[in-house]
This record gives structure tokens, sequence and C-alpha cells, in this order.
């Protein structure tokens, strides 16, 4: 477990990040590397060059923006968790950062490094999901946006273009007032996800709901929206037969299978984790703004 | 002072804690290279031509072996029980002919540095032809090569008229339970450091564990080297567990390699490699059948097993599956008995002990049985024992079986009395009223315990050799060997005891073999009985051996003379002149050009029997099927505890290893016999947040009349009884049907067998 040759580089800026990713064949970007440095040990992954960010400037931010939120790509995992707007902005990510590996390992792994890795099980990209978030990437062409619908691109693999360093990721936030839950099961504190469920909800004066979110994370290659379920949602009333019925359209899913899991126990999970979620994001509804 | 049964604090623990600790890999030396083994990547296959030019021709590289470059080293001895015709199924310390098991070393490269020997061995490739693994040991006999059936032998242990049982047996219950494979995962993996003094023909090992004197020998024999040109050192050991400190390929390479190329060589395991290449243990199932009178008493059991041994058989020879069949009667009569253990070969990686080896197994079999026959009849499981127990005025209770060559007779024993004082402290009939009415209010939540004998202080002997120097400390030196249990302060304790010195003089040797002759190391929680009573004896001697010294100093007779606080003094005159250890000591040294030294050998014939009981109380989240361990207690009778403690320490770290194979660890095969469990992400260690607090009831109710101090060991039996108490737990939890059968219990299964049930 000690890692193959590779060349390591320190770039100071951006521009220098996307110059070396451009030049250089089969290079690979060094973030947290919480999943990456073991990658490397185990030689999963054989990069000959290793491009570190974590001394390039202005990657590491968390801001207002627009209506939402900004998280630069190199934020420690640890700032987010204890993030003052993440919490009044982002209720739902500041729910699931706990969740994020161990203390240790969020007090070096970062915001973007999750999501450029890509693991379905992981929280952040589910809650990116739920959220609709807007991954900010920039290659040698300039920036692009893209729609976290458009991320993710297979197993462990996103639609960010080799020469493209992930810059920030945008999170619009929900009215004032919404529900929110994540839920998730683990064998153990700390692994991953055998199955999250993250549900957000938005109602109107007359207890119907308005707008519905439900992800789920670890049941495919990507965190996987439940559009039959949101459907089901959205017109109804928030009550417990309203959320058991849009839970139970998870069960049908295609669900992996793996040595943690059979396929079937994951689709229970995600019919019991959606409807604990659903039943959390209702019952933290602000009464005055509707719900 | 009395120092045995105070909670003294560790004295080993100073370089630990201050991070001075001399693990394997701490240990380097000036020009040293550093050994990669190149291991198999299919279960099972005939191996052909190794290329291995690609590797010596990387720069930093030294040397590149394969078999065909040690064809005069043979294979690794057993040094435990070997059954008849075992002996073709032990390994070579590189493959000959076939690969086993994903994990058996094909070839070795040495290098400048572990970076250049991983990378070269990546560049080394195989010819293989793949042959269709056997990865059931339960199925047809696979093959351990083309024509070779692969049981490596069959152990039996029976006494009593077990048809006359059966022809009158009221009830017959039978039962098949499996046991998963698991292993004890030392968080320090191996690690071999050999060095070659071609001046005297010197190698020394280090990152020597458990039994430094046995290996010793062992290693001599196989790379034919005189036994007295060859020593082992111990370190700090990060966990033992009776998988680390076997002998194994690589520290017979890295001392052949030593010796060849006049280096230091270094080998450290890396995670990976530990989880495929260390001794996996447990792996069982069992066909277990007993005849029953009308009132539960059980007239006769017959039981066969067969054990996934994997692709060889190691060092421990048939000890495990010889340890399940002789202890799986455990403390109940049972007149009849037979068991039949069928040691399969498997393209797994192979098998040896762990932590109450053939008793965690043999516990979980017995006492489902146990459970099974209870609700047959009706009775309350605490019920369906007490008929069973052996009693307390049948000690010394001849078992009829013998185990490791010896005979196991149960030394002593009140196991009804232990289990009464269980009920009361857990407040049994109360606490299973309470279990009933929440389960009527619909939660899933049940109790369940194991009874189970544990075993200690396996002989024949130990030396012990007390040294006094010149400065006035006293080295206990010794055999035994440290797997983190603090059998230095034990030691040290039992010491002070027995000599009348004050603990703070005391320094403990072990491990060294160039420091004492003889020693059989540290396992089957033997160092306190056998160890600790040599020390007793020596201790006694040394005390008188003081004395004598200083009657001229003082004028007066070693009968006339006491140890006060270090101090030897007239036993007519406690304030006036005295001896310090520091005058006696350089004196002693100037007058007879050695140190005063006393020895003591302890024998013991036989085995000392400690027994215990495991209570858990398990909780089910019913949407999850996610277990909890409300309640988790020990009562265990440890015949005489030297450091309560420490005793305490070794039950909670046992009980969690006990929860890891009931609930979470597993080395999972694809049909190809991929190993799927090489990390720890897939194999899945309990941690702090998964272990509940254990309680312990120690008791003293039964010394063992085989030793001086009368105790037993202690290091077991944290562990023995988990798998049993957690399943009879998690079954009284799903509604008490018996169904749970098989370790380990996780909730994706337990979700299946509750939708089967139809809850």
């Amino acid at each position: 477990m000690k890692p193959p040759p590779f060349t390591y580089h320190d770039p100071a800026t951006v521009t220098e990040a996307i110059g070396l990713l451009a030049s250089l064949d089969n290079a690979k970007l060094l973030a947290g590397g919480q999943s990456l440095m073991p990658m490397l040990n185990m030689r999963y992954a054989q990069p000959d060059h290793v491009i570190d960010l974590n001394r390039v400037e202005g990657l590491s931010a968390i801001r207002e923006a627009g209506d939402g939120l900004e998280i630069g790509a190199m934020t420690r995992q640890r700032e987010v968790e204890f993030s003052d707007d993440v919490e009044r902005l982002c209720p739902l990510l500041h729910e699931a950062m706990p969740l994020v590996g161990h203390r240790q390992t969020r007090n070096r792994g970062t915001f973007g490094g999750s999501l450029a890795h890509f693991d379905s099980s992981a929280e952040i990209p589910t809650v990116c999901a739920a959220l609709d978030a807007i991954v900010r990437v920039q290659g040698p062409g300039g920036a692009r946006d893209i729609a976290f619908k458009d991320f993710a691109a297979g197993y462990l693999s996103t639609s960010m273009g080799l020469d493209e360093v992930l810059l920030s990721v945008q999170l619009p936030a929900w009215g004032a007032g919404h529900g929110f839950g994540f839920e998730e099961f683990a064998r153990r504190h700390g692994d991953f996800a055998i199955v999250s469920a993250a549900a957000l909800l938005e109602a109107g004066p007359d207890g119907r709901i308005t707008r519905a979110s439900l992800t789920l994370g670890g049941i495919g290659s990507a965190p996987l929206r439940m559009a039959p379920a949101e459907a089901a949602l959205v017109g109804a009333p928030g009550s417990a037969e309203t959320f058991a019925a849009a839970a139970e359209t998870c069960r049908g899913i295609d669900a992996l299978e793996d040595i943690h899991a059979p396929a079937v126990y994951r689709q229970h999970l995600a019919v019991v984790l959606s409807r604990r979620a659903l039943e959390k994001a209702w019952s933290r509804m602000d009464a005055d703004k509707g719900g | 002072m009395t120092y045995i049964g105070k909670n003294q604090k560790r004295l080993e623990d100073g370089p630990l804690l201050r991070g001075l600790g001399r693990f394997a890999d701490a240990i380097s030396f000036a020009g040293q290279l550093h050994m990669r083994v190149v291991r198999a990547p299919v279960a099972y296959g005939r191996l052909g031509r190794i290329d291995i030019d690609a590797a010596k021709d990387l720069a930093g590289v030294f040397a590149v072996w394969t078999a065909q470059d040690i064809m005069e080293i043979g294979p690794i001895p057993f040094r435990q029980v070997t059954l008849p015709g075992m002996e073709r199924f032990r390994q070579y310390v590189l493959a000959r002919g076939y690969v086993r098991y994903v994990g058996d070393p094909m070839a070795v490269v040495f290098a400048d540095d572990p970076y250049i020997a991983e990378d070269a061995a990546d560049l080394v490739t195989a010819e293989i032809e793949i042959l269709a693994p056997c990865l059931d040991a339960t199925g047809p006999v696979g093959a351990f090569e083309p024509g070779v059936p692969g049981e490596a032998g069959v152990v039996e242990k029976k006494y009593g008229d077990l048809s006359d049982a059966f022809a009158r047996a009221d009830h017959v219950i039978e039962l098949r339970l499996k046991i998963g494979r698991h292993a004890g995962v030392p968080l320090e993996t191996r690690g071999a450091v050999a060095t070659f003094d071609p001046s005297d023909n010197m190698i020394r090992l280090y990152g020597a564990a458990k039994i430094p004197h046995k290996n010793r020998i062992t290693i001599a024999a196989i790379i034919d080297h005189p036994v007295d040109r060859i020593h082992l050192h111990e370190g700090h050991v990060g966990g033992g567990f009776g998988t680390r400190g076997e002998v194994y390929p690589e520290d017979v390479l890295v001392c052949l390699a030593a010796r060849k190329f006049k280096r230091p060589i270094k080998w450290i395991e890396d995670r990976r490699e530990n989880l495929v290449a260390a001794n996996h243990s447990r792996q069982q199932t069992h066909e277990i059948r007993a005849a029953v009178d009308a009132r539960g008493f059980v007239l006769g059991v017959d039981d066969v097993f067969w054990l996934d041994q994997g692709a060889y058989v190691r060092t421990h020879g048939g000890a495990v599956s010889e340890l399940t069949a002789a202890m799986l009667p455990g403390p109940y009569v049972w007149p009849a008995y037979r068991s039949v253990g069928h040691i399969r070969l498997t393209n797994k990686t192979p098998c040896g002990t762990y932590r109450a080896p053939g008793r965690f197994e043999g516990s979980f079999v017995r006492e489902r049985l146990m459970d099974a026959i209870a609700r047959r009849l009706g009775l309350d499981p605490v019920e369906v024992r007490r008929i069973n127990f052996i009693a307390e005025d049948a000690m010394p209770f001849d078992r009829k079986v013998d185990a490791l060559g010896t005979d196991v007779i149960l030394d002593s024993g009140k196991y009804e009395d232990l289990l009464d004082r269980l009920l009361e402290r857990v407040g049994y009939h109360r606490l299973k009223a309470e279990l009933r009415r929440r389960r009527a209010d619909g939660e899933m939540v049940g109790m369940g315990f194991a009874y189970f004998v544990e075993k200690s202080g396996l002989g024949p002997h130990d030396d012990v050799k007390l040294i006094l120097d010149a400065d006035g400390r006293v080295e206990i030196v010794t055999g035994t060997a440290s797997v983190g249990q603090g059998v230095e302060t034990v030691l040290a304790q039992i010491g002070a005891d027995a000599t009348g010195l004050p603990i703070e003089v005391f320094t403990v040797t072990h491990g060294q073999t160039d420091r004492i002759d003889h020693g059989m190391g540290a396992y089957a929680s033997r160092a306190t009985t056998m160890v600790g009573s040599a020390v007793h004896l020596a201790g006694r001697k040394f005390n008188l051996a003081l004395r004598q010294a200083a009657a001229d100093m003082l004028q007066a007779t070693a009968e006339g003379l006491a140890i006060t606080d270090g101090r030897i003094h007239r036993t007519d005159d406690p304030s006036g002149p005295a001896v310090s250890l520091a005058e006696l000591g350089g004196e002693y040294f100037k007058a007879h050009g050695a140190p005063l030294t006393t020895e003591a050998t302890f024998h013991a014939e036989r085995m000392g029997f400690p027994y215990g009981i495991h209570l858990v109380v398990a909780r089910i989240a019913p949407d999850t099927m996610a277990i909890e361990l409300e309640k988790f207690v020990i009562a265990f009778d440890v015949g005489k505890a030297i450091n309560p403690m420490l005793i305490r320490g070794q039950f909670a770290g046992a009980a969690a290893q006990g929860i890891g194979g009931a609930l979470f660890e597993e080395f999972v095969y694809d049909e190809w016999g991929q190993p799927l469990a090489t990390n720890f992400a897939d194999y899945l260690l309990p941690t702090v947040f998964e272990v509940p607090k254990v309680e312990i009831l120690l008791r003293e109710d039964a010394p063992s009349p085989l030793n001086p101090l009368g105790v037993k060991g202690a290091g077991e039996g944290g562990i023995t009884g988990t798998g049993a108490a957690i399943a009879a737990a998690v079954d009284d939890a799903i509604g008490g049907f018996g169904a749970i059968d098989s370790l380990p219990i996780n909730p994706a299964r337990l979700h299946q067998l509750v939708e089967k049930l139809g809850r």
C-alpha cells in the first residue's frame, strides 16, 4: 500500500492548475485527499501526475449568492458543518454534514472533493441533487455551469472535462420556513450510507404541499431524484398517508447489490428512510409559512 | 504491602503513552532491503512460468525470488495438534506447482525502499491455469490438487453410550448452525526485520510476538541454521489475538534472505495483505442432535461439523477442531457425547486460531442447542441449564476427552452459583417481564445469555529467573510474551508479593530468546497462570536468597532477617541496621562475580477451566433492522484476580471483538474465490460507537487447585459467549422462534429472516 510513482505539482492559481491539467497526461487533482490518498496507496488510482489544489488561492469560501449559497470547492467539510450561513440557508446540508465520514476526515476533506469523487452513497452529492445545485467548473476555454442533473456520468465519474477544475457549487435556498429531513442508514457510525434519503417540502396555507424534493443516495451510480414520489406529493395534504404512499414509490427502484446489502434490502430501506425523511421535513415546517 | 488483587496501573504504559513504542515498523537497520510479497491474484490454479525479468531490471531492485530459488526450504511445520496425513497440506513459503488462495505468496522482491519493492512486485507476472475453486467446506470434498482430496483430517471426541441415549430420549432436537469467517485483525499488521552477522553466523529476527522461543526452533529447522545462532526479539506488539506471532512464510523469507544477502531485510505487512494473508478463523458448520428426557435433561449429544480450513493447514494443525470438539459440552453433564469434525480445505486464506478458538464456535452451537431444548420443552432458558449443570460437588470433573495433549478435567467450578449471582445482578425476572411488556408495546427487544467454560494455563512448564543487579533493581526474566495484556504489571505484582519487595524495583523482560533458554510464550490464556506461578515460586526463593546473602553483613541468620520496603533488617530490630537492595546487589556482585539470581520452573500437567456467562439485551429497529445492544453483562469466575482492572480491560476488549464477529466482521468471497473484504471499509470492525458499556461481574469463588495462586486465565472469557448470547437476544427480540442459526447477524439478513417469519 505504497502509491505508484507520480510527479507532484503545486500550483498557486486556478489558471496554473488548469494549465497543468491541460498539458499533462493522466493527471489527477488532489483536494482534501480523503479518497484519493487511499486510492493511490491501494493503487486503484495510478496517475502520472498529482496536482495539489491545497495552495490554490480563492477556492475556499462560503458566501450568500443570489437566492442561496455558494460554497468554494476547497472549503473544508468542517467549515460547512459549522457554518451559520449553511444552517440558515441550507439546513438540509447542515443536517447531513455530521454524517460525512468522521470528524477527523471532515477536518481535511473538502466539499468539492467529495463532489468530484462522486461516490453515490456520499452525503454531499445527495444533498446537491436534492437542492438542484449548480456546479461551476473552469477549463482552458473558461468557466461554465453544470446543472446537477447533468453532473453524473456513471459510477464514480462526472461530466466534468479532464481539463476542468471544480470551482464552486451554488445551492439555491428553499423558501423560508421550508421543511427538510436527511436520513441515512449505515452499518457503523461514519460509514458510507447503505441508503440515504434527503427530503425538502414547502406547503401552502391550506396545508397542501406546493413543492417537494426527494433524493435517494446509495442506490445506484448516482444520487437518485424520485420524480414519481415528488409528483405524488405536490398538491397532496401533508399527512402520514401521503408520505407513506410517496415513500412506497421507492420500492420499485433499481438498486445495486454489494457485500453490505442485497438490492431488496436497499429497496426496503429506500421506503423506510424516504418516509422518515419526509415526515421529519413536514414536522419542521414553519407553521406561520404554511404547513 | 500486598499487590495481588490490587488495581495496579500498568508498568508498561510509559513508552506507549509517550509514543516511544518499539513496534515492528519502528525497527530499522542501516543497509536494509525491503521485501515485498507477490501474491496470487486467483483462488486456485496451476502455476506456470513466473516472469520476474521486468521486476529485476527495475532500478533499486536487489533480487527477486520464486520457489525455484529456494527449493531446499521445506514447508512450515505444525506446532500443535497433528492428525495423520495432515503433513502434505502444509504451506511452502513460496507457492509450488499451484496457487491455492488469493494472497498465496508466489514470489518476493527485495529492493532499496518499500515503494520500489511494490513497483517491482507489480511487474511480476505469472502464467496461471485457472481451476475451479472449492469454496464450500460442507459440500463435496474439493481437491488440494488434482487427485488429492481436500480433507486434511477428521477429529473425533466421544464418550458414553450415544445409541442408548437416543433410544431413551423423549425428545430429539436437531439443529444446523453456522459461524462465519472472521479473524483477530490486530491493528498493528505483522512485521519482520531480520539481520545476519557473518562474523558469528548469527541471525536476529525482530518483530517477533506470542511465542518467540518456539518460533526460534521452528525457523532454525526450516532454514537449516543452528538454533543457538538465531535469536528472536519481541518489541511492542499492537495486538495478537492468536493471529499474530505464528510462523508465517514471511518470517522465514526475511531470515533466509538476510543470511543469503548478508543484509538486513525488512518486511512490513500492509492492511490489504493482512486481511488476505494472516490467519482467518472461526468458519464452521455444525449439525447437532440432542437426546433429551422429559424433564429437559440432556442424555446425549451427537455433533458433526465441517471446519473451513482455507487453502493450507498452518502451524495450529488440527487445534481449532480439537478444541471445538473437546470443549463443546461446556458446563453440562451430557452423559454421552460425540463430535466429529471434518477439516476441509477450501481455496480461501488459511485459518488458525483466534481468541477463544473452538470455544466461541462451540459455545454458539451448544447454547443455541440449549435454547432450542428449552423452547421445545417450554422451559425457561435458565431452568434447562440448571437441570444440566455439572454439580459443584462433582468437581474435579473428568470430561473424558483430551485436548492439546492433556486430559480435560474441569478443575473447579460453581456453575449454578455464578448463574444465580448474575440473575440477581441483572434482576432477571423483573428484566424479563419488562422486556415482555415492551414487546407487547410493539418494540422488538429481547434478552439472551450464554454459559461457557473456558480453559487456561496450557503447560507443560515455564521458567523464570529473578536477577538482582548492582543498582538494586530486580529483573524478572521470562520466556512469555506481551500481546498488550499487561503481563509485565501482573508478573511484577506477583513478584513483589512473593519476594516481599516493593513493585517499583521490578523490571520484566519477555520475548527475548537470548535472555532465557526456554519459554512457552503468551497464548491460550496461559501467561498469568503458568509464568505467574513460576514467578511466585522464584520469588519465594529470591526472598530467602536475599536474606542469606545479607546474613553475614547483618551478623544474623537468614531466619533472623526480614525484608521491609526493600530493606533487609533483623527481625528483632526493625529500625536497626539494614541493608538496601542496592548495597546487597553491589556487595553480592563483588563477592561472586555474578548477580544474585534465583530460578524456578512451574509445571502443570493439565489446564485450568474458568467459566462465565454473557448476558445481552438487544433492541432491533423494526423498520431498518438495525441491531443495538442495550445491555451487555459478563459474569466470570477467574479463580483469583491478580489485577481486577486489567481483567476488566481484557473482558471489555474481548467483548468488542466478539460483537464484531457476531454482528459486523465477515470475510466474504465471490463465486471465484475473490475476497471482497480486503479493507476496513468492507471488513467492518466495531468502533466505540457500536460497542455498549460492558458490565462485569468478576468472581473468585472457585480458585484453581492446579497452581499456587489459584488463578485461572482471563484473556479469552470476554469473547467466548458473545456470539451465542447476541444470537439468543436477537432471536428473543424477533419472536423467540430459534430462527437465528448463523453468525454474523446483519440487518440485511435479519430483514430477510423477519420477512420470512411473516412479521
